[in-house]
């Protein structure tokens, strides 16, 4: 699949964080959209279930752990990317048993964000 | 008893009120006044009883001994008293018996006077002389081996006394003949009113033979005395016959006594005597009283040499047992001062880890956001070759990533230190990790111009441990190291393999090193050189560390030369230290 056609759905209470992310993957030819909140993600994938999410573990209200856990429930064939300021890998791992696909930690390097979210849509994982 | 208890309960108390006191301050000298209490207290306690009894059994055992010694010598006294008498009254019985039986003429001859002394030595021993007086004091006939045949007496003291009392007996004199000897006299009376009298002499030798049958031991000595005091057989220490006794006459008395008194030599005896109501004898026995309590002083010997001993073992008891009691003591007070310290350690590390990890995620987040922008920023000059100033642009947002990488590698080595606090077990790279914790000092290093030698082995395997743990070990030896070295020194930190299977980490440094005596205790919790400002815990919580992981750490140190702090760590983390 090409990037152009990647759905890619940014979720994260960082408004100027995730805006200028998805501003940057848009100048490298991938198209998102972007969230602030758990429930607002929720609605979004269920109204069109993207390819591809990037969520922040720590939100507002929902908590991005359960969030992960609602978008595996309805769409386990979503992919999940999980992002964290927090230095412990244990959100991260438990992330990963949950079903997520990998782990970042902010602040990120935008081609390692673009190679991870590569190998998700691809599948090679 | 309840205020004995009391008493005791207070003193028990005021004693050990140290015990109670402030906790924290672990100084020797308590432990040493403490343990001074416990032995003085159960000591006295202990030996008091046994200074009791050892008196109180000494005082009787010595009454008892003495009466021991006392009775046989009044009763053999009381005997050879009864023997004395016996004898006396004999003699007098025989002399009555011939004043009686026979007239006054056939008496007054020579010849059957002769007759009947000669019966009379055949029976009885003794007898020295017979003879007969008329009662004007003549001498009317006489048997034995002196010439005495008409020798007035009736001057003589005896011979009133006898015409008046009827029968006398003399104190011991020498006379005309010159050995000592004694008079029995005894008036008689016929029907007529004519009085004669029989006087016979008796030789006293027989009553030494009579004290010589209480056969006494040599240090002994019994003799017959008049009642003042005039010696009537000669005696062994006291004198010899018709002497003066040099000791004073004891009080009356017929019954054997005894008593407790000194001689003219002021040596201790026991003198028994006893007065004769027939007659004015006095028969006396005397004992040292050194002699007859030898076996006293025996046991009195064995009794201080077991009381002395019994003391001492109390002592020695009481002082070991205190010992092991202010040990324990002192290692319990100890082990739960360190453990509270290391819950005290651990917590502060733990909020340190807590405040690191909230520190960094706040700062992640707005430092995502810059990245993002600044990315942005030079996202868009790359898309813009005509932007006026471009390459100076791009070289600006280049700073800001760069800057921004830096904060994130700090930002992540926090929250690394946060980690810590979870003991988990993960492949590591020692170097990996010796490297992490070495960029910790690096500027304190530089600071200082203190060199760190890096030779690290890079084939080393990777081993299973605690990535938090041994980062603390490895910050805990090379801060000693930094304080330990002066300005300008030098560290050298190596990893190698060592045998068997093991990693081999050390720390070299040039600084001023330990003393044999620090060295001995370098482990040990609250040992610390560092007056004031150290707890005396970093080392022996890197060695409990060390040891939890498996491990091992030794070090040697050259006063002046320097310290080699030596970590070996196994390859494979064994079960029970994983768990």
């Amino acid at each position: 699949m090409e990037r152009k056609d990647w759905n890619v759905l940014l979720v994260d209470d960082e408004r100027e964080f995730v805006t200028t992310l998805s501003e940057r993957l848009g100048l490298r030819g991938i198209h998102s959209r972007v969230v602030f909140d758990g429930e607002s993600a929720l609605r979004e994938v269920a109204e069109n279930p993207p390819h591809l999410v990037v969520l922040d573990v720590m939100l507002p209200g929902m908590r991005g752990l359960e969030v992960l856990r609602g978008i595996k429930a309805g769409f386990p064939n979503v992919k999940v990317i999980l992002l964290t300021g927090h230095g412990t890998t244990k959100n991260g791992i438990e992330g990963m048993k949950l079903g997520a696909f990998d782990y970042m930690i902010k602040p990120l390097d935008i081609d390692v964000l673009i190679e991870k979210m590569t190998e998700a849509v691809g599948g090679r994982r | 008893m309840r205020a004995v208890a009391t008493v005791f309960k207070t003193i028990l108390r005021h004693s050990f009120k140290d015990l109670h006191g402030s906790e924290d301050i672990l100084s020797p000298e308590r432990y040493v006044s403490l343990r001074r209490k416990i032995v003085g207290l159960m000591a006295v306690v202990a030996v008091v009883p046994l200074l009791l009894m050892a008196a109180i059994n000494y005082h009787e055992y010595r009454a008892a001994l003495g009466r021991e010694i006392q009775n046989p010598l009044r009763i053999l006294l009381s005997k050879t008293k009864n023997s004395f008498e016996l004898f006396l009254a004999e003699r007098t019985s025989t002399v009555s018996f011939i004043a009686s039986a026979y007239p006054f003429e056939e008496l007054a001859q020579e010849k059957n006077l002769k007759h009947i002394f000669t019966v009379m030595t055949q029976v009885f021993d003794g007898f020295v002389d017979l003879g007969l007086i008329d009662e004007n004091g003549v001498q009317v006939s006489y048997a034995g081996p002196y010439p005495l045949a008409g020798k007035h007496y009736a001057e003589q003291s005896w011979f009133s006394q006898v015409m008046i009392r009827g029968t006398y007996i003399s104190d011991v004199f020498m006379g005309y003949r010159h050995f000592p000897h004694m008079i029995i006299a005894v008036r008689h009376m016929d029907e007529s009113g004519k009085n004669w009298v029989v006087r016979a002499t008796i030789d006293t030798t027989r009553f030494d033979r009579l004290i010589a049958a209480m056969s006494l031991e040599p240090d002994s000595d019994a003799f017959l005395l008049n009642k003042e005091g005039i010696l009537q057989t000669t005696s062994n220490y006291y004198g010899k016959v018709l002497e003066r006794l040099p000791i004073p006459m004891p009080t009356q008395s017929y019954e054997a006594r005894l008593v407790e008194t000194q001689d003219q030599r002021g040596e201790d005896i026991y003198l028994a005597y006893s007065y004769f109501p027939e007659s004015d004898f006095v028969l006396m026995a005397v004992k040292p009283r050194g002699s007859a309590l030898k076996t006293w002083y025996m046991v009195k010997g064995d009794l201080l040499f077991i009381f002395v001993l019994g003391v001492m073992a109390i002592f020695l008891v009481v002082y070991k047992m205190t010992d092991l009691l202010i040990q324990r003591m002192r290692e319990s007070e100890e082990r739960r001062e360190l453990a509270f310290r290391q819950v005290e350690h651990a917590q502060k590390l733990s909020s340190i880890g807590r405040l690191a990890a909230g520190v960094a995620h706040e700062i992640n987040n707005p430092l995502a956001a810059i990245n993002e922008k600044a990315g942005l920023m030079k996202d868009l000059l790359g898309l813009r070759p005509d932007f006026p100033d471009r390459e100076r642009f791009i070289t600006l947002a280049d700073a800001i990533l760069k800057s921004i990488r830096r904060c994130r590698d700090i930002t992540h080595r926090m929250l690394g230190f946060a980690r810590r606090m979870d003991v988990s077990y993960e492949e590591l790279d020692i170097n990996e990790v010796l490297t992490d914790t070495l960029s910790f000092l690096d500027q304190e290093a530089k600071h200082r111009g203190v060199t760190i030698v890096r030779e690290l082995d890079e084939s080393l395997p990777r081993i299973k441990s605690d990535r938090g743990q041994l980062q603390q070990v490895f910050l805990n030896i090379l801060n000693n190291a930094l304080a330990a070295v002066p300005d300008d020194g030098r560290i050298e930190v190596k990893t190698g393999e060592g045998v068997p299977d093991s990693l081999v980490i050390s720390f070299q440094d040039n600084g001023c090193g330990m003393s044999q005596d620090t060295l001995e205790h370098v482990f040990e919790p609250f040992f610390t050189t560092k007056k004031g400002t150290g707890t005396g815990l970093g080392l022996s919580i890197t060695y409990g560390i060390i040891k939890k992981l498996g491990g091992d750490i030794a070090v040697t140190s050259k006063q002046g030369d320097g310290t080699l702090f030596t970590v070996y760590l196994p390859k494979t983390a064994r079960k029970e230290a994983a768990s």
